[in-house]
């Protein structure tokens, strides 16, 4: 009990951010038409890609002797920045055909 | 301490441009630069995270630069090749590539815990596992939703007797033993975090195994909002601000799409999980056509009811994506417009087989985006709609659901064509569709059905109209 109430006190402001995002992220995106769901829905992917900065911590942290380490932290890097390039990517393809009438 | 603060800085810069970028995403004129913005964010965030400063290890910049250059590569020739009609099974693979990364992260920090280099406590212990689980769910999950959008893999091929069952024991199992690993700390051992591992594993295939055809929008949008978790529950291992605002926020519009997306079949989110539509829906919503009989329209009856109304609308289904015919839609819309004809795109929210995508779609073909009406602004504008055309779209134009209580969709919301004055159903055959109903619209007065493939019948409905 003791320590799951030290850990609570420990990670105050992160539960703090994580609240306020959650409203921040209802009130944000909850107006989205229907034209944009595909769009949004793989910006957002390409968005979730931000673990790559875990992945990059975890080889830099790493000792270079440390093989196991460092081949899941570059494994996490590889999968993680084709999460992030391809995300983007493909989100830009697909907005670039959205086009008002030409008149 | 400079360079630190600048890195901190930095990432609340990330973390702005996150917030920002979605909100321009939800607005089609400024959706292109919300992209781009939170594109900006990431690159200033990995930038940011390559040179803060930091106490321990040896930076191993090699290895990083060569993980950066083959993802980079790989996921940007991936996005530049993918057809516009693949593209849900393109986004369950990044999505899938995201959940894995964080399980990737939550393994090298558990095996560093059960080492005994590196202290845990109950805490973060269970926040460890916690990002293990959700993020081997999403990809074993994300994979099998690839391989079943693709078509590699048929619903037959998965799905195990008694499913639901073997589902909700797996379930309990990983839950179980989450809560005990959690428990017995480093006592517990490697071995048994990767039988975990593994479990989590299993059930993410398990569990979109039964789910299939046109409850894959909710799924793939389910599966979204996992990885967003379990990338925010890594931001909690690392204590690091900007992966758990960026986690979050798509654990937010994945949630939000899930939600949207069973209103839109009048569905609970646990009735998909657990069962599709089931074999007790073929028997529902019969006898209501008895021995009827469709009336048959041939193709110049369809073009001249085209040719000749002041309004059209056109309702698509993922009959249409199949059929590769939107760009020949486009064609005869064009043409119906340089009559004077007006016309419009009726588009239901689960049309396709990923929120949105047959907006995609027709905007691929260069549809302007003001045409595609979403379903509130169809349903009003059909009153005055002279002709629709229906081109491979079924249950989601199907009257029962609004006025025949014991069919499987009754309840769902619908495209109501039948308001319109002449209604043309192109179609394969008299078929029932996904939900394996039959559909009184076909038999409808003013109803004519134009058999045949649809992007065929589509170009001859252009050829009949080019000369009249």
């Amino acid at each position: 009990m003791e320590s799951i109430l030290s850990f609570f006190n420990e990670q105050l402001i992160m539960l703090y951010l994580l609240i306020f995002t959650v409203i921040l992220g209802f009130e944000v995106i909850s107006k989205v038409p229907t034209v944009l769901h595909t769009p949004l829905m793989s910006g957002a992917n390409a968005v979730s890609g931000v673990v790559i900065i875990g992945a990059i911590l975890l080889v830099r942290q790493a000792s270079s002797g440390d093989t196991l380490q460092l081949c899941l932290g570059t494994l996490g890097v590889i999968l993680g920045m084709v999460n992030v390039i391809g995300g983007f990517a493909v989100t830009d393809r697909m907005l670039e055909m959205f086009k008002k009438k030409k008149k | 301490m400079l360079v630190s603060s600048i890195v901190n800085l930095a990432y609340l810069i990330g973390a702005i441009a996150f917030v920002w970028g979605l909100r321009l995403l939800s607005s089609p004129d400024s959706a292109r630069r919300g992209n781009v913005l939170a594109g900006i964010g990431m690159g200033i965030a990995i930038i940011a995270t390559l040179s803060t400063p930091l106490a321990e290890g040896d930076n191993n910049y090699l290895w990083i630069m060569v993980g950066l250059l083959i993802g980079g590569i790989t996921g940007w020739i991936a996005a530049k090749k993918i057809q516009m009609t693949a593209m849900p099974q393109m986004v369950s693979v990044f999505n899938g590539l995201g959940g894995a990364c964080a399980t990737v992260l939550a393994l090298a920090e558990l095996t560093r815990f059960y080492d005994g280099v590196q202290v845990m406590s109950t805490g973060q212990l269970s926040i460890a596992l916690f990002t293990l689980l959700i993020g081997a769910i999403s990809f074993t999950g994300s994979m099998l939703a690839f391989g079943k959008l693709d078509g590699m893999i048929k619903d037959k091929h998965v799905i195990l007797p008694r499913h639901g069952l073997i589902n909700l024991v797996l379930l309990i199992a990983v839950l179980v033993m989450s809560v005990w690993l959690a428990i017995q700390g480093s006592a517990a051992g490697l071995v048994l975090a990767l039988v975990f591992l593994i479990l989590a594993l299993i059930y993410g295939f398990s569990f979109v195994a039964p789910i299939g055809g046109a409850d894959m929008p909710v799924v793939i949008s389910l599966l979204n909002s996992f990885t967003g978790l379990s990338a925010a529950a890594a931001g909690l291992i690392y204590g690091n601000q900007i992966m758990l605002v960026g986690g979050i926020l798509v654990g937010a519009a994945g949630t939000i799409l899930t939600v949207l997306m069973c209103q839109a079949m009048n569905r609970s989110l646990f009735n998909v999980i657990v069962g599709g539509f089931g074999s007790a829906s073929l028997s529902g919503g019969a006898g209501t056509d008895g021995d009827q009989v469709a009336k048959v329209a041939t193709v110049n009856d369809a073009a001249i009811q085209m040719f000749y109304a002041n309004s059209v609308m056109f309702v698509p289904g993922y009959g249409l994506a199949v059929a590769q015919a939107q760009k020949t839609v486009k064609e005869l819309d064009d043409l119906l417009e340089a009559n004077g004809v007006d016309v419009k795109y009726a588009i239901h929210p689960v049309a396709g087989r990923m929120p949105g995508h047959m907006n995609v779609l027709l905007a691929e073909a260069d549809v302007p985006y003001p045409k595609l009406l979403d379903l509130d602004d169809a349903n009003a504008a059909l009153k005055d709609t002279d002709t629709v055309v229906i081109v491979g779209a079924n249950d989601v134009v199907n009257p029962a659901a609004l006025d025949d209580a014991s069919s499987p969709i009754y309840g769902m919301p619908v495209l109501e064509v039948w308001n319109a004055k002449n209604i043309i159903v192109l179609k394969r055959s008299m078929s029932a569709g996904y939900a394996g109903i039959q559909n009184p619209l076909f038999f409808h007065e003013r109803n004519r059905m134009l058999f045949g493939d649809a992007k065929d019948s589509i170009q001859k409905l252009v050829t009949e109209v080019k000369n009249m």
